[in-house]
């Protein structure tokens, strides 16, 4: 056995995160400072209190300086991909932007996921990367890569910076690029001999991005256009995407849609912007959505796109998606806009104004217009919650429901727990099963889908949000590959919980190959059943955290109730679940959404009249 | 298809070009012509770009260009609403018994002759695309030794300026 009962998780040794921090007065007049002290300086003016990162050859001497900042905390991780994850879990929990930190070549390259994935989620990161030094660049140098040039497509900008003057304007637009318009991740990449340069340090530095323009405000017209659709629409939908929580726009989204009426779909990304406990919300859409959700937008003779990008994972076969629907489409991203789907009306600008001005549109428009009763509307829709609500079997063979393992955790966990996950099965019972609330308590890799997300995203958000109880949802893939953060956590006093469903198998690839490669199981089982390796209730615990676990339905409460009491170090709870659990409602890849199967040979009835 | 000639104005920095280039290759397009320079203002080039390829898409990478930091500024320019020159500097086999004949095709096309030598003479001519086509047809039957050929460049005809408005 291992020691960990008596290890005691050690007190941090940085400042903890404080509440929201002011922007930093002006410095005045310059001071001469290396490039390193100025990137320090530079971090702590723009209000940074936490960096995620792994210090190396490049970016050395920028970590000297930051051994005695007071502002900013430096969290030091085992692998940069959960530096990574780490400042996009931080950033979607809290709304601020992440930071991340890793040195030249291998460290920066590990990074690319992450930047990906913040880049496809539209998550608001700074990575700041060591370079070699300038001399050396183009030389193919000890730890030498280009990264701004690899993750020039994974990124909304990066810089590489050449002269040490530069930085303090280079970590300002790093930031505000990151953080306004459509967020994304942002890369700055400093050479070594930048960074241990004389240079002088003044703040705030002027900003010269002169293609760099947002539109925020929405355009008066085409909210006027919008506001008549919504009015005259029989069978309209508020189809809602991550954009509304970005915009920290839910408040405004509750009113519009009880102003009006009109049901409501939360995607993926969207999961807590609206409450799952409202009458009005239809659930999830998409692959795995609810049949009601699915069937609203199928059905809709009006789409209000609010924040969403008409993925494919939410229409299916384009073209027989929402086949009699109008659109509006409202995003702060003008490239979005008719991407995938022609909107009739195009909306422009950030969706917290552009829903405060279509409510006010809406009223007018009443004032005038002969009200559409929804009754029939609603009718056609409740009997479809009904009929199909999410549910699901337990095992024949007599092995827990994951399922059931992850409603139990939503039931008994408080009200404000922040959830994430991995990307497979569980991440989408995590989805429907769990009842989101509030924005910001579901934070999951939507777009890119990076298995591994869970654990390091659950560092960052507990770095964010210590008050809170954080979850991550994970699978025994998933957590395969990345559960070293563990160790930071439990280093770092980051007492994140880890439920870890447990089938044995990657899970998800596991129900395609039952469904479409004729149960032909290649190369998804982990062996975590059969063999127990790893053990992942002594892995736990030789990572620092308490290791538990339940394999019956009576002892889920009970390990629940004792993970949620565990404060002062991490929990690791290997839920084992049975293999043969699936993921339903289910619309197959490439089909069209009317396919929609509620499980297994069910296919409700589109063809009806409804 | 069609082709589509875009003026794009952007930010003097270092990896614009591969930035403004990587839009068009992520997507298999290929770009048929390219042209950077410098502006009337320091900071700011022109980049003069020719595609072939449908609309849609092209809206696509266009919204898409719009979104990178360092390009400020877009334009289609319309092959009637603009003047569209492009520069070819060709070297063509002639010796004394056809140079003549070559010469006279070189004052047809308002060409010049750059540098002569007892076997070849290397040609400058500026024009359409259409043009150059024309006069590389002409000349192919003495044996073209080798061509260079600019990018398109393009600006829109009357008192408009695209960069005027850009910076204000």
């Amino acid at each position: 056995m291992t020691s960990a009962p008596s290890r005691q998780a050690p007190e941090p040794t940085s400042p903890r995160p404080g509440p929201r921090p002011k922007p930093a007065p002006p410095t005045g007049a310059p001071i001469r400072v290396t490039g390193a002290q100025s990137l320090v300086r530079s971090l702590e003016a723009v209000g940074c209190e936490v960096v995620f990162g792994i210090p190396g050859g490049t970016i050395l001497p920028a970590y000297d300086p930051l051994l005695d900042s007071t502002k900013v905390r430096h969290i030091l991780v085992r692998h940069e991909q959960g530096a990574g994850h780490a400042a996009t879990g931080y950033a979607q929990a809290t709304g601020r932007v992440g930071v991340c930190m890793a040195t030249s070549g291998p460290g920066a390259t590990n990074l690319v996921t992450p930047l990906a994935d913040a880049n496809m989620d539209s998550v608001p990161v700074v990575a700041i990367t060591g370079q070699q030094s300038r001399p050396l660049i183009g030389t193919d140098a000890f730890q030498e890569a280009d990264i701004c040039g690899i993750t020039m497509p994974i990124t909304k900008h990066n810089v590489l910076v050449t002269d040490a003057a530069e930085i303090p304007r280079a970590i300002a637009e790093a930031f505000h690029i990151a953080a306004t318009g459509r967020p994304g991740p942002v890369l700055v990449d400093i050479p070594k001999d930048v960074l241990q340069e004389q240079t002088s340090f003044t703040w705030p530095p002027d900003m010269r991005l002169p293609g760099y323009r947002p539109t925020t405000r929405p355009h008066g017209k085409q909210v006027r256009e919008a506001a008549k659709l919504v009015v005259a629409a029989r069978k309209p939908v508020l189809y809602v995407g991550g954009g509304v929580i970005k915009a920290d726009a839910h408040a405004e989204l509750l009113r519009l849609a009880e102003d009006t009426g009109i049901p409501v779909v939360t995607t993926l990304m969207a999961r807590g912007a609206f409450p799952d406990s409202h009458d009005q919300h239809l659930g999830m859409p998409g692959m795995h959505g609810t049949v009601a959700a699915v069937a609203a937008m199928q059905k809709a003779d009006l789409l209000i796109a609010l924040g969403a990008r008409f993925d494919d994972r939410v229409t299916g076969q384009l073209s027989s998606f929402a086949p009699d629907a109008q659109v509006i489409h409202a995003d702060i991203d003008p490239a979005e806009i008719s991407k995938n789907r022609r909107a009739d009306v195009p909306i422009v600008g950030d969706c917290k104004e552009i829903i405060t001005e279509l409510i006010d549109a809406v009223r007018t428009e009443r004032e005038t217009a002969k009200a559409v009763d929804l009754t029939p509307w609603w009718d056609t829709l409740k009997s479809l919650r009904e009929t199909f609500p999410l549910g699901y079997d337990w095992p024949e063979d007599g092995t827990l429901s994951p399922q059931y393992v992850i409603e139990r955790i939503g039931a008994l966990s408080p009200s404000d727990t922040i959830y994430t996950a991995g990307v497979g099965q569980h991440q989408m019972w995590a989805a429907q099963f769990v009842k989101y609330e509030h924005p910001r308590t579901w934070i999951n890799s939507g777009g890119l889908g990076t298995m591994g997300f869970a654990v390091p995203a659950a560092m960052g958000i507990k770095a964010g949000e210590p008050g809170r109880t954080v979850w991550a949802i994970d699978g025994d893939g998933c957590f395969q590959m990345t559960n070293q953060e563990l160790a930071t956590c439990a280093i770092e006093g980051l007492p994140v919980k880890i439920a870890v469903i447990n089938n044995g198998n990657l899970g998800m690839v596991r129900q395609w190959q039952t469904l479409f490669y004729g149960e032909r199981y290649s190369n998804t089982d982990l062996g975590t059943h059969k063999h127990r390796i790893p053990d992942f209730k002594l892995l736990a615990e030789a990572l620092g955290c308490v290791g538990l676990r339940a394999e019956s339905r009576e002892e889920v409460d009970e390990v629940v109730q004792k993970a949620l009491e565990i404060n002062d170090r991490p929990v690791v709870v290997d839920f084992v679940v049975g293999k043969d659990a699936q993921v339903w409602p289910m619309v197959a890849a490439g089909t069209g959404n009317s396919e929609i199967m509620a499980a297994r040979g069910i296919r409700p009835l589109f063809d009806e009249d409804l | 298809m069609t082709r589509h000639t875009l003026s794009v104005l952007v930010e003097d920095k270092p990896g614009v070009l591969a930035r403004v280039a990587g839009l068009f290759s992520r997507r298999g397009f290929n770009i048929e012509s390219l042209a950077v320079g410098r502006t009337e203002y320091p900071d700011i080039s022109r980049m003069t770009i020719v595609v072939s390829v449908d609309e849609l898409p092209l809206e696509q990478v266009t919204k898409q260009l719009n979104k990178l930091i360092n390009v400020i500024k877009i334009v289609e320019l319309e092959p009637t609403a603009s003047v569209q020159r492009q520069l070819v500097l060709i070297k063509v086999r002639a010796d004394a018994t056809v140079r003549s004949q070559v010469l006279e095709t070189v004052q047809l096309f308002r060409a010049k002759v750059v540098d002569v030598s007892p076997e070849a003479v290397t040609i400058e001519a500026t024009g359409t695309s259409e043009k150059l086509d024309a006069l590389l047809r002409m000349l192919e039957p003495y044996g073209l030794r080798e061509i260079v050929q600019s990018g398109m460049v393009a600006i829109g005809r009357g008192a408009r300026s695209i960069t005027a408005t850009a910076v204000r």
